[in-house]
């Protein structure tokens, strides 16, 4: 059990054992609270009850004023935040789960992310979205909607895929004079962890090399990161190095860290935990396929989730889901062209 | 909550400041002849986009923006050109925004009545009904954290967007947070083309003040005095800390949605009726009556002027050219440019 990090004093305390991707996101909004006084919290039972996830925990107290309970109005939510940012604070809102942010997906695509275009003043405000499946959280608890926000312009679109990244990238988030949307994955929550909070970043809007190869390269992001990683594993134990990327940020897309990676290796795979219809790993292979079409030696393919509604039964939901299992499928595939 | 009418209001506006009669009396006049050049200029194939139009709204409308300060908050619909004046929008800049000079506010990002000037405090509108109000919201609570107190929010809506979720969440969060934010619906019985009873089933919009928790006030959108009164008793209570205000003006637009659209809808027997009447007659008889004609007349030589110099100006100014255009929807795109050079 880790212990509950709000309050630590930045790496001094010895007896800190570990630190939780969902300790990394409420001490990046603690931090931010503590050192910025635009920044304020909104969101459904974020205040005293700390949020249905604990994100803040123990912050309502700390920072009193500016944690602030909404009503059940993800529309007004946004928009809310909208007002907030045109006045020069940095809101924070939590959506309950991902899913739920469709209610409020006018306010964001129409007008945090234009306001920027329409008037030449910023609109800095963090959407956080607890998303992606969990075991029987079924379909409306476990979307994940990067897609959908990448699609518009005006908005810079996080997906962090480790305890380093949600801490870190929050705050940039935060810092940001754009609408960001923070993905942030549940299955993550409590189970992913790391030694402390980090002292240094990844630069912003850069994707990351987690495991070098030089046989095929698996581009992904937030949770898929972890399957890609477990399927390159297995890969290894077959003579096939595989070299994976964390996209980190999805919009902007780090185009030049991709087409290195394939001028590497020759091959890729693109996966996402999102529908198959559109969105980041079709994004990839678009721009590998048209902007790296001579480094390939084999088709560029995807792997997605399949399409339709996330199930709700253990079962149905990890077949469902690309795992390392189906991953590692996808990426002998490739090989074997 | 009390629910306030016209005619039982006790409290009169501060007199030495303003003198109310001329100073709604020019800015409907000026909101009028320059929405009817834009439909000239409309027919004449010189407007960018569409055009629409509040005649018959301006007292409703110019009253709320009157009885704003400078400092507040205003976030107008489509038929708040008299707002916009009475709060301080300068006539170019509507102009600009329909002509499409490179010069306003929006640069031809964006256009017509989708303009607005944050560092003025005017609220640019999208045009989903209803998703102002929350922001507005927004503002006010930022204010109240900023700790700069006495502001007031104002936002425009019409009967049809009263219907959306938007308009009922914004106002149920402004209500939840005390915030000073005016709501002002211009019912004028039809959204578009869609009648009242197709809109909604209570007998009045204002009967919902209630259901909010907040403070509702009624006034003949056609009355220009009434309009007045109502509107800085609304401001002036949500400013003392009363709380959002609602207030609900019953009145005709007197036009079609858009220059594009002859109203032919609205029911004869409404244009006839009482709710039918254009609030600038209703002012200008009520001026020669009091032997005021020749100001009312005066008001209106020099808005034509005005409005025959901001159009000249404004159609000397350039266009927008997509060459050199900054087509970035983030700040933080630069932000990326600059990192991958470095």
């Amino acid at each position: 059990m880790a212990r509950d990090p709000i309050g630590w004093d930045g790496g001094s305390n010895g007896s800190i054992v570990s630190v939780t991707y969902l300790d990394a996101i409420r001490s990046a909004q603690e931090k931010a609270l503590r050192d910025d006084p635009r920044v304020f919290i909104y969101g459904q039972d974020v205040g005293r009850f700390g949020g249905a996830f604990k994100a803040t925990k123990n912050l309502a107290e700390r920072f009193p004023g500016r944690v602030m309970d909404s009503p059940i109005s993800e529309d007004a939510m946004v928009g809310m935040a909208v007002g907030a940012a045109m006045e020069g604070m940095r809101p924070i809102v939590e959506m309950q789960f991902a899913d739920f942010s469709t209610v409020g997906l006018n306010q964001m695509l129409n007008h945090a992310a234009t306001t920027f275009w329409r008037t030449g003043k910023p609109c800095p405000m963090v959407l956080r979205l607890p998303s992606g499946g969990t075991p029987g959280s079924g379909p409306f608890h476990s979307q994940s909607m990067e897609a959908i926000y990448s699609h518009y312009p005006g908005i810079v679109v996080m997906t962090p895929a480790t305890v380093e990244d949600a801490y870190t990238m929050l705050l940039e988030a935060i810092e940001l004079p754009d609408p960001v949307v923070f993905c942030e994955h549940k299955l993550l929550y409590y189970h992913l962890k790391s030694e402390a909070l980090p002292e240094s970043a990844v630069p912003a809007f850069r994707a990351r090399v987690v495991r070098a190869g030089r046989d095929i390269t698996c581009v992904t992001y937030s949770a898929m990161v972890h399957e890609a990683v477990a399927a390159a594993e297995e890969l290894a134990e077959e003579g096939y190095e595989v070299e994976v990327v964390d996209l980190r940020t999805v919009k902007p897309l780090d185009t030049d860290t991709v087409l290195a990676s394939v001028a590497r290796t020759g091959r890729l795979l693109a996966v996402g935990e999102s529908w198959p219809w559109g969105g980041a790993s079709a994004e990839v292979v678009a721009r590998v396929a048209s902007e790296g079409f001579e480094l390939l030696d084999a088709p560029p393919k995807r792997l997605n989730a399949k399409d339709t509604p996330i199930p709700y039964h253990p079962n149905l939901w990890a077949a469902h889901r690309p795992t390392a299992v189906r991953i590692a499928a996808g990426l002998r595939e490739v090989l074997r062209y | 909550m009390a629910i306030r009418v016209a005619g039982a209001l006790e409290s009169k506006p501060k007199k030495g400041v303003v003198d109310p009669i001329e100073s709604l009396g020019r800015t409907i006049l000026r909101a009028r002849v320059l929405e009817d050049k834009l439909g000239n200029l409309y027919r004449a194939g010189r407007i960018v986009g569409g055009v629409y139009l509040g005649k018959g709204q301006e007292a409703l409308s110019g009253a709320g923006g009157l009885a704003l300060r400078k400092g507040d908050i205003f976030a107008p619909l489509i038929r708040d050109m008299a707002g916009r004046l009475g709060f301080g929008e300068p006539m170019v800049d509507a102009l600009r925004a329909y002509l499409g000079s490179r010069l306003g506010p929006m640069k031809g990002r964006d256009g017509n009545i989708h303009r607005g000037d944050l560092t003025r405090g005017i609220l640019p509108m999208i045009s989903h009904l209803g998703a102002m109000v929350s922001t507005v919201a927004g503002v006010l609570v930022a204010k109240r954290m900023k700790g700069e107190k006495g502001r007031v929010g104002l936002t425009c809506a019409g009967d049809g967007a009263t219907s959306t979720g938007s308009f009922h969440e914004g106002l149920n969060l402004a209500a939840v947070e005390k915030l000073p934010l005016v709501v002002v619906v211009a019912d004028n019985g039809y959204a578009y083309s869609t009648p009242n009873e197709r809109q909604f089933a209570c007998e009045n919009l204002l009967d919902r003040a209630k259901g909010y928790g907040v403070e509702g006030h009624g006034v003949d959108g056609t009355d220009p005095m009434a309009c007045w009164r109502v509107l800085h008793h609304a401001v002036e209570r949500a400013r003392e800390g009363a709380g959002p205000q609602l207030v609900v003006g019953k009145l005709l637009r007197l036009c079609g949605h858009g220059e594009h659209d002859d109203g032919s809808y609205v029911e004869k027997k409404m244009k006839s009726s009482e709710r039918g009447r254009d609030c600038l007659k209703v002012m200008e008889e009520g001026m020669k009556k009091k032997g005021q004609e020749k100001d009312w007349q005066g008001w209106r030589e020099e808005a034509q002027r005005e409005v025959e110099d901001a159009v000249a100006k404004v159609s000397a100014e350039p266009v927008p050219d997509p060459f050199e255009e900054d087509w970035r929807a983030t700040q933080s795109a630069g932000m990326v440019e600059v990192m991958v050079a470095s």
